[in-house]
């Protein structure tokens, strides 16, 4: 059941020269949110579109969002200030289901910030595989090694971890964990066709968070659309953002 | 204060408790925003527009942001007439709000065999859109040439035993010709405007935002042509118009019904503000109070032009 709620914003710091992190107040909201969920932004009166973001932690009720500053609705964000409130909706979606035993998060970029929550609340230690552009992009890495039991880095320029792309290390962990039960995985779709093609070389199930632009938020409007394997189209904002990755229809 | 105001308004005999109806494609079939506050509020529901067949719609991405508007086109996904008559309407039976199914056909017939159906289902009005520019068979033609707007509306009218109202598209020269040619075949009401045809380009990438290319506008951008057009509509016909474009407040509401409006649709602004029909209902209702008149279908109309 998602609401609509001012929240107040408790924190708000710039985690790299990209990446932007706020605590919100949210109240109910935050004590209803599931690990894989978003909220909806309104950004300003001049825009008309909220903007979805995923929930990165719910601790009680607060509420931390991460975001990339990518346009003028981001940007409004990013310059707000302690003590402002938020009009926020939420939480929406259809988030990660754990399985029975250990899980391997996996994120790409902005995708990792949602793999912290999904870390974090994991009824086993999990083991995490984190990709970014650079060490100068790198976030939350902290949270994650106190949270994981492992955590693989990987780098598209080498100044972190290994140098190549998330999948990579994923099939290093997937080799090292053989225990692993699922793969939650949220990043570009490029990323995730990869990691899940990984996981697939070690038949573990793979769920994966997709973006789309959206509007709505809440499955009325049906723009965000999202092509499965049946020739149907399903809605990111509702029968997701989390899919089953061998439910997705992978090549345009 | 508000409370005094009769809110209550009859567009084509179906009697609604207030003037503010969703416009269909915006609302669903009204489960969404049903976690937000009883349905029963608004006055009446537009459904996503319905095809006799299910649909997928278009491939996305299927919205860009634009001044102060979107365009969409999301090529009228739907689960079919049938679908949603046997999942959809039995739930929005259980509201108090009149349920009026919107309809789009690729032939005339197919608009007839809908609206036996719907009719028989007992939705209190049907809206058909002969206006929606995202499909490529049927839709815009329609809408554009007055015979072929006639001839759907003759169709429709032929096996409806509810109120037929047809949605006019704003992407014609004269929108008058066209309301006129609909009330001579029969039509019960009108209801416009739909999206305008518009365009945005990523400059990056030199590619369209919209996978089909175009889509329709709406939201607040789209308001003056709304009321301009309502005005003009509502002068050349005597059938009652349902008036709709970028409403987001009482204010422009009030500004559709003075125009000649009966009722008035909320849509896009729903996405930024799922309360946004209630606030408009209520916004509505202070304006006609303010004014010291006792009832909102007083307004209808009432625009002194110079």
């Amino acid at each position: 059941m998602a609401i609509q709620k001012l929240c107040k914003i408790s924190s708000i710091e710039k985690l790299n020269a990209d990446a932007v992190s706020i605590w919100l107040e949210a109240g109910e909201l935050a004590r209803a949110a599931q690990v894989g969920q978003f909220v909806n932004i309104k950004c300003g009166k001049g825009l008309l579109l909220r903007r979805p973001i995923s929930i990165c932690r719910a601790e009680g009720t607060r509420l931390n969002i991460v975001f990339e500053v990518r346009g003028e609705g981001t940007a409004w964000l990013a310059q707000r200030t302690v003590g402002e409130k938020l009009d926020v909706l939420g939480p929406l979606g259809h988030g990660f289901t754990y399985p029975d035993g250990k899980v391997l998060v996996v994120g790409g970029g902005i995708g990792v910030p949602p793999m912290l929550n999904t870390a974090q609340k994991a009824p086993k230690r999990a083991v995490a595989c984190l990709g970014f552009r650079g060490a100068d992009k790198a976030m939350l890495l902290d949270e994650f090694n106190a949270c994981c039991e492992q955590v693989y880095l990987a780098s598209d320029d080498g100044t972190l971890g290994v140098h190549g792309f998330v999948a990579g290390v994923v099939d290093t962990a997937l080799s090292e964990h053989p225990e692993v039960k699922a793969v939650l995985a949220c990043g570009p779709k490029i990323m995730l066709k990869t990691v899940y093609a990984a996981a697939q070389k070690h038949n573990v199930p793979c769920q994966v968070s997709m973006e789309e632009r959206m509007g709505c938020g809440i499955g009325a409007c049906l723009v965000c659309a999202c092509a499965n394997n049946k020739g149907e189209y399903k809605h990111v904002c509702k029968d997701g953002p989390v899919f089953d990755a061998s439910e997705v229809k992978w090549d345009d | 204060m508000t409370n005094k105001v009769d809110m209550s308004v009859t567009l084509a005999g179906m009697i609604m408790k207030n003037p503010v109806v969703v416009a269909s494609g915006t609302f669903g079939f009204g489960r969404e925003y049903g976690q937000f506050y009883p349905i029963d509020e608004l006055g009446g529901i537009c459904v996503k527009g319905l095809t006799l067949y299910r649909r997928e719609g278009n491939p996305p991405p299927r919205i860009a942001e634009t001044p102060m508007g979107i365009l969409n086109s999301v090529g009228l996904q739907n689960p079919g007439v049938d679908g949603f008559i046997a999942h959809e309407l039995p739930e929005l039976k259980k509201h108090d709000v009149r349920v009026i199914a919107n309809i789009s056909g690729n032939t005339p017939e197919e608009y007839g065999i809908m609206c036996a159906k719907l009719s028989e289902a007992e939705v209190d009005m049907i809206e058909v859109n002969i206006s929606c520019p995202n499909v490529k068979a049927g839709g815009l033609q329609y809408g554009v040439v007055p015979a072929m707007a006639a001839e759907v509306t003759a169709e429709a009218k032929k096996h409806a035993s509810v109120p037929v109202m047809v949605k006019l598209s704003p992407n014609v020269t004269d929108i008058t010709e066209i309301a006129r040619a609909v009330e001579d075949a029969g039509a019960d009401a009108v209801s416009l405007i739909n999206t305008l045809r518009g365009m945005r380009i990523d400059v990056k990438t030199h590619r369209p935002i919209l996978h089909m290319n175009t889509g329709g506008l709406s939201g607040p951008a789209v308001l003056p042509v709304a009321v301009r057009m309502v005005w003009e509509v509502a002068n050349a016909v005597k059938i009652p118009v349902l008036g709709m474009g970028g409403v987001a407040k009482g204010e422009d509401a009030a500004q559709l019904m003075l125009a000649g409006a009966t009722a008035v649709a909320v849509g896009t602004a729903c996405f930024a503000d799922p309360y946004a029909p209630i606030k408009v209902r209520d916004g509505l209702a202070e304006i006609v109070a303010q004014q010291g008149s006792a009832k909102v279908s007083a307004l209808t109309g009432k625009v002194i032009p110079w």
